[in-house]
């Protein structure tokens, strides 16, 4: 208790300290963010400056972080399928729609009648990324939301259906590399990676912004696919009757 | 600063103690993810819609369902281990 009187006084010191440097409440002072507010409309003809900043001015970092969610994800499925022995396998279908018969009629129809909802607005977050707030990982983590409420009304093995192990995987994977083709499009076409190489379009309309909305909708599938292979692993974790501990 | 973000910073400071103190695993995940709200709200009137947008995903869905989809597994576990105690003893 001392103990912890000491350092929550000298964390209360030093929080203060620093707090009084900051600037105040609305005062922004760095110089790169008003660059980009300056020429990112005129420059890029993008209207939503996060998305131009994500896919065209800073795209490399983007494709840094789109490896980091890819090698996370991969790591999770390398952990969880090898603690999930090969005999635990047969027995995934006793472990069927009767686990989870508790869902109510009610919960079933609302959730079907969520899902179309779900993935329209997925997607139009994902295409109109460089026009309004959101864009390709925003869309993808929607667009994942589908899948998963499919097995919120109590349909473990509906939803295998409709995102299955080998969809989803080539999904992540396709939407990760079509991230680096756009990148490697522009060292091609442009002459630098992650150059924009398509045309601009019009500031404001729906194909502006060239590059953004390929690698936008690359990102979406590479979300998409990434969050719905972690989920069917815990899923299958949380699913399968474990066979014996002791093995 | 507007009455809606000192609502909004109120909330989650309430909400991010409300999680301490549920001390339950599976009434503490539901905080969480009402946390996870208040925190969406947070960073839409603080003008981040996008850093909004997929935090009320994931926060509010994803990462609820995952802890929810573990605890599942470690009853299972306990059961099982229960289980082989009374067949070991009879």
């Amino acid at each position: 208790m001392v103990l912890f009187g000491v350092a929550a006084v000298g964390f209360g010191v030093v929080l203060v300290y620093g707090l009084s440097g900051l600037p105040a409440f609305g005062h922004y002072h760095g110089v790169y963010g008003k660059v980009i507010n300056g020429i990112g409309v005129t420059e890029r003809h993008a209207t939503d400056l996060v998305t131009a900043l994500n896919f065209d001015i800073r795209g490399f970092d983007t494709l840094g972080e789109e490896f980091i969610l890819f090698g996370s994800v991969l790591g999770v499925v390398l952990i969880l399928r090898q603690m999930r022995g090969e005999h635990d396998r047969p027995r995934q279908h006793e472990a069927d729609e009767h686990t989870f018969a508790g869902a109510s009629e009610a919960l079933r129809a609302l959730s079907l009648a969520v899902i179309p909802a779900i993935l329209a607005i997925g997607i139009y977050i994902v295409v109109h990324g460089q026009l309004t707030p959101g864009g390709g990982f925003q869309g993808g983590v929607i667009l994942a939301a589908g899948p998963l409420v499919v097995f919120l009304a109590g349909r473990y093995l509906r939803m295998r259906i409709v995102a299955p192990h080998t969809l989803v995987e080539i999904g992540e994977a396709a939407g990760a590399l079509g991230y680096a083709l756009v990148g490697l499009s522009g060292l091609v076409l442009a002459g630098v990676f992650f150059k924009n190489f398509l045309p601009l379009g019009i500031a404001g309309h729906l194909l502006s912004g060239g590059q953004m909305d390929l690698a936008s909708a690359a990102v979406g599938l590479e979300v998409s696919g990434a969050f719905l292979v972690a989920f069917g692993e815990f899923l299958d974790q949380a699913m399968v009757v474990s066979g014996s501990p002791r093995s | 600063m507007t009455i809606l973000q000192i609502a909004a910073l109120a909330a989650v400071a309430v909400g991010g103690g409300a999680v301490v103190a549920a001390r339950d695993p599976l009434r503490q995940t539901l905080v969480l993810s009402i946390y996870g709200m208040a925190l969406t709200m947070l960073f839409f009137v603080f003008q981040a819609p996008d850093v909004a947008l997929s935090e009320i995903v994931v926060s509010t869905v994803g990462l609820p369902v995952m802890i929810l989809l573990a605890l599942r597994k470690v009853h299972q576990h306990q059961r099982q281990r229960e289980r082989d105690r009374t067949q070991d003893e009879s």
